[in-house]
């Protein structure tokens, strides 16, 4: 930038006499009051900055100018101001898309944290044996591929020789199998539950982190004190693990919101509509249809709902802890 | 016989493209005698990447390389989808594939041509022959009007290598078993599904979960109920004629009530559609309703007890049936090697070239008989036949709007779940079909 900082005429004007009377020797620098960053501080800062910019601004930057055309991805593209953000709302196909997500936010956070939360609360309570092997087990889809993930549902949920069908023939519960993936009621809850099955091991790992930091003393006190378990669960590790909750609500809430390849390799967003989500309707837009506008404007639109929702849930565990 | 002067005038181009290379050498400074040496590279882009397909393209790119020894192939193999998304930005940047398979119809081919990206291929195809190669129906379908607005009319844009087409593969000992002999008509195919009902088995091997076999399980019948000249128009965009018709109709309640007869298999909305034709392959169903590619798996799965036929029409009525073509081949506008690539594209569409195809398991697209092994594959190569000599061929109804795929594939489901009435099937067809095509005329 080259601005000296001593010729800003803010900082210097009230130590202006000082300076003069000292002689020219003296710089602004010195007369900053203490503890006031230079302002060359910012250069330390350029790369990371330049970075950010090159790959996250700019691109950012870009989708919202995109959103705000019409274009097939060859042709000129023509300017459509707010008409794609428009459409979002009217569009029956792409607000079900984000009523969608929003169902999968149940059950890719809400349902794993509970069910965290509550196998935590049984763990906490004693030691078990091979409780390392447990944890494992339960992380283990987090670390298998989700294009793995997505073709293993796919056989369990197979309406003849899938095993969830077959179990639930097997327990005289035929009556209630079905074809999962295909069925416009259950399809969407069917794609939830693998959700839920990826992200209850993530939770929970967190969660069994963050007990471990719970000083012993506290459970010693409470049950000094004559408190049960559901009286100490709420006492004691519930608000010591409000941290690890606000992380694991907004990691899975993000991962439920951007949901993309568990619908695109299970149900294609169907049968009808019934499964699809912003993140497919992207991808379609974008790549396959050519209404580039439009999926950069649900694409923009998705970020600012993520972004509001993990801001939300950020605030809300800070102000618990005041 | 007709391909010995083809042969011919592709060595002359490929001596003019030569010639031109020269030149340009020249005119930049290089050395005459380093330039006679000099080849020109071809950038190609293809997405043949299958077993019989990558055999044949291996093939037919060796047996080009050493006809045309100064025309070097650079082949980049991508997956369908691959391409299909990556073809556009390719196509527009600075560098683009020379030859390239564009996807038919208004979502690939039709912006590229708008975009002024492809080159018109009549001054080739009337060197090469190439209209004769194919049939009307399959020519049509490489065919744009030069703004790139009309599909299916106008010049040539591209030429297909493989043909495709939707029929009915049956199981022989089970149709024996039922004491049927090859439905002829529509009628006794409906026949066939209530008897197979009866005798405890599935009709109609099916899956729909990946939501675009419906297309062929909807339009098959359909065809049976539209006269096709329609059936073409619409697809094409041609005069604009409504999905909202009796036939259309009548064809969509045809697949509701075999839906209700339970002439599907059991689950079929959450069955893929390969586990789907895998269930066929092991005995289980007695037709299953599907395009050509399969030939190949289930040969090899069922041997001799597997036939193919034609979807009859009703009694009285023509042979009309779904099929279409592989990726058309076409020839970038921004090339400096048009010569060159037009005789890579002839090459790969000639008579040899069908020959090689076939050897492959592939069905050629082009006319030109071929011989093929006994038994599935003559069968589907006979029905292919016909179908081209008939001109029965009708495209696929997807190709009628860049959104038409999502749309009739949602709506397809929906019917078939009972989730919407046959009028409302055919309004929201033809609300995505007016909505494109009020634009444009």
């Amino acid at each position: 930038m080259g601005a000296d900082p001593a010729l800003t005429p803010g900082a210097l004007a009230p130590a202006a006499p000082l300076a003069r009377a000292r002689g020219r020797r003296l710089t602004g620098e010195r007369l900053r009051p203490p503890g006031e960053p230079r302002r060359a501080g910012y250069l330390f800062l350029l790369p990371a900055l330049c970075v950010y910019a090159a790959f996250v601004l700019v691109p950012l930057g870009h989708t919202v100018w995109l959103s705000l055309h019409r274009w097939d991805g060859l042709l000129p593209m023509t300017w459509a101001g707010l008409g794609n953000y428009e459409q979002i709302v009217r569009d029956p196909g792409l607000r079900g898309a984000f009523g969608h997500a929003f169902v999968l936010i149940a059950f890719y956070a809400l349902v794993p944290v509970s069910l965290g939360l509550v196998l935590v609360a049984a763990l906490s309570r004693g030691r078990v044996r091979g409780q390392a092997a447990f944890r494992t087990v339960l992380f283990l889809p987090q670390v298998v591929p989700m294009v793995v993930v997505a073709v293993i549902w796919r056989l369990i949920y197979e309406p003849q020789h899938g095993s969830l069908n077959e179990l639930l023939r097997a327990v005289g519960l035929g009556g209630l199998a079905r074809p999962w993936l295909g069925d416009f009621t259950w399809a969407l809850p069917a794609v939830g539950v693998v959700g839920t099955w990826v992200m209850s091991g993530l939770a929970l790992v967190l969660f069994m982190a963050g007990v471990q930091k719970i000083p012993q003393s506290l459970y010693d006190a409470a049950r000094v004190d004559g408190a049960g378990p559901l009286r100490e669960f709420f006492a004691v590790t519930l608000p010591n693990l409000r941290g690890e909750i606000a992380v694991a609500l907004t990691l899975t809430t993000i991962a439920a919101l951007r949901n993309f390849d568990l619908v695109y390799l299970t149900t294609q967003g169907g049968p009808g509509d019934s499964t699809s989500v912003p993140a497919f309707q992207v991808y379609n837009r974008a790549f396959r249809v050519g209404q580039v506008g439009s999926a950069a404007a649900v694409g923009f639109t998705l970020a600012c709902v993520i972004f509001l929702i993990s801001f939300l849930i950020t605030r809300i565990a800070e102000r618990g802890q005041e | 016989m007709t391909k010995k002067p083809a042969v011919l005038a592709g060595l002359v181009l490929a001596t003019a493209a030569l010639g031109a290379a020269l030149a340009g050498t020249a005119a930049s400074g290089g050395e005459r005698s380093a330039a006679a040496k000099a080849t020109v590279t071809l950038l190609v882009w293809d997405q043949e990447v299958r077993g019989g397909q990558n055999a044949a393209m291996n093939a037919l790119n060796a047996a080009f390389q050493k006809r045309y020894p100064n025309i070097q192939i650079k082949r980049v193999a991508k997956s369908f989808t691959d391409l299909q998304t990556t073809l556009k930005l390719a196509a527009s940047g600075p560098n683009p594939p020379d030859v390239v398979e564009a996807n038919n119809g208004y979502s690939a081919m039709g912006p590229l041509v708008q975009a002024k990206l492809l080159m018109p291929l009549d001054r080739y195809a009337a060197r090469y022959g190439w209209n004769a190669r194919y049939s009307a129906g399959i020519r049509r379908m490489n065919m744009f009007s030069a703004d790139g607005k009309r599909f299916g009319t106008g010049s040539l844009f591209g030429l297909p290598m493989t043909g495709e087409v939707v029929g009915v593969f049956y199981n022989k000992a089970k149709l024996r078993q039922l004491g049927l002999g090859v439905p002829k008509t529509f009628e006794q195919f409906e026949t066939a599904l209530a008897k197979a009902k009866a005798a405890g088995e599935t009709p109609i091997q099916f899956g729909n979960l990946d939501k675009w076999p419906g297309i062929h399980m909807y339009e098959e019948p359909m065809l049976q109920d539209t006269p096709k000249t329609w059936a073409r128009s619409w697809v094409f965009g041609a005069g604009v004629p409504s999905f909202e018709n009796a036939g259309t109709k009548t064809a969509a309640a045809t697949l509701r009530k075999w839906v209700e007869n339970g002439y599907f298999t059991d689950g079929y909305a959450g069955l893929g559609y390969d586990p789907s034709w895998g269930d066929f392959g092991k005995g289980q169903g007695l037709f299953l309703v599907t395009g050509s590619w399969v030939t190949a798996d289930l040969k090899k799965a069922l041997g001799s007890g597997v036939g193919f036929f034609l979807l009859p029409p009703h009694a009285g009525r023509p042979l009309a049936t779904l099929g279409g073509e592989g990726l058309p081949w076409a020839i970038s506008s921004k090339t400096k090697n048009a010569d060159a690539a037009a005789a890579y594209l002839d090459f790969i569409t000639n008579a040899r070239a069908a020959q090689v195809l076939a050897d492959n398991g592939l069905l050629p697209a082009m006319k030109a008989p071929v011989k093929v092994p006994a038994g599935l594959d003559t069968e589907v190569y006979a029905a292919w036949k016909l179908a081209n000599a008939k001109d029965a061929i009708v495209p696929y109804l997807d190709w009628a709007t860049p959104t038409m795929y999502d749309t009739l594939t949602a709506a397809i489901q929906k019917l078939m779940a009972g989730k919407s009435t046959s009028a409302q099937f055919t309004a929201e067809v033809q609300k995505d079909y007016a909505a494109f095509h009020k634009g444009g005329s």
